[in-house]
């Protein structure tokens, strides 16, 4: 009994290293030694695009087609609603920060009268993009 | 007679030169970064604010210092900006805002008249620096150009109160330093 147990445990283990060595798994780190400082990322710029990124998926959070460096989000100001909020977005002719009303509902559905709390770090969703291939390789189709 | 004349035009002259140099000195080293930041109302606050925007670092290290932006270059304007900087000194005497927090409560009564007096010399520190005329609209943003070239149109009324005469300051509130609590957003963005 013992041995059999045993004798599976080994033929366990040796399948799983065989089947690793066979599918070639490579982590994010390429292959560098983990003794080693990895190598930094090329840089890159973020991308600017006239009329933003489409959607993958239904409800993805739209990617930010502009420079944000300059955007302060903390406790007393967030400039990103200087053109994305309810009074201005039209005069800016920027889209309104979620027009559906998704971001003036608090967390008991109550309607806000500015951008509800929960909703005020823009970029805890929508981020800003930069023009780079992936780490490895995605057949990911998005929405059509 | 004549001998004292010519000693007292010497002495005039003497004088002059010491006093109009001593002034002139006076005049440029108060209009230094280092004495702005020699305060620590200056230093611990909008200065190290500065240094987080693009006026302080940025790819080509060329940047502002304070008077650069808060000090009028001609005489005239100049001169009358020193005047009233006497009340910066009075106040400094009286502590107004020798703690973060009293500064934190006047931020947003400083920050106005910043901008009240950007607005009424249409922007005339920004346009030492900045010009239309040197603006290459072809790297800018598509939002910033249409905004950049409604104004450059609009410009030449030179009219800071008319609807036209809009000025940099209406839309580039708190580029150098943190914006108060309380700013609304439809400040930076004036029109119809």
């Amino acid at each position: 009994m013992k041995k059999s147990i045993l004798i599976m445990l080994v033929t366990m283990v040796a399948l799983i290293f065989a089947g690793t060595a066979v599918s070639g798994v490579k982590s994010l780190r390429l292959g560098q030694p983990i003794d080693e400082d990895a190598k930094a990322p090329a840089k890159a710029k973020l991308m600017v695009k006239e009329g933003g990124f489409a959607r993958s998926y239904g409800i993805q959070p739209p990617g930010i087609p502009h420079k944000v460096d300059k955007e302060q989000i903390n406790m007393k100001v967030n400039t990103c609603m200087k053109c994305h909020s309810e009074e201005t977005y039209k005069k800016e002719k920027a889209p309104q920060a979620g027009k559906d009303g998704s971001h003036y509902v608090d967390r008991n559905g109550k309607k806000t009268a500015k951008i509800a709390a929960r909703r005020y770090f823009c970029d805890q969703c929508h981020a800003p993009w930069v023009d780079k291939a992936p780490l490895v390789e995605n057949t990911f189709q998005g929405a059509k | 007679m004549k001998n004292g004349s010519v000693r007292l035009l010497v002495i005039g002259v003497i004088l002059g030169i010491i006093l109009w140099g001593g002034f002139n000195t006076a005049m440029e080293v108060t209009n230094t970064e280092e004495f702005c930041i020699s305060c620590h109302e200056m230093e611990s606050t909008v200065y190290q604010e500065l240094q987080d925007t693009p006026h302080y670092t940025n790819r080509t290290g060329v940047r502002a210092t304070c008077p650069d932006c808060h000090v009028p270059r001609e005489w005239i304007h100049k001169i009358v900006r020193k005047i009233r900087a006497s009340n910066e000194v009075y106040h400094k005497i009286l502590g107004t805002i020798d703690t973060p927090e009293k500064f934190e409560a006047k931020r947003m009564e400083m920050a106005q008249r910043v901008w009240v007096s950007m607005k009424s010399t249409d922007s005339r520190e920004c346009r030492n620096c900045h010009g239309f005329e040197s603006m290459d609209f072809e790297k800018q943003e598509g939002r910033s150009v249409n905004k950049h070239e409604e104004m450059e149109e609009a410009g030449e009324t030179h009219d800071a109160s008319s609807k036209e005469g809009r000025t940099c300051i209406d839309c580039h509130k708190g580029i150098a330093h943190a914006l108060p609590e309380g700013f609304d957003p439809k400040w930076n963005s004036p029109g119809e």
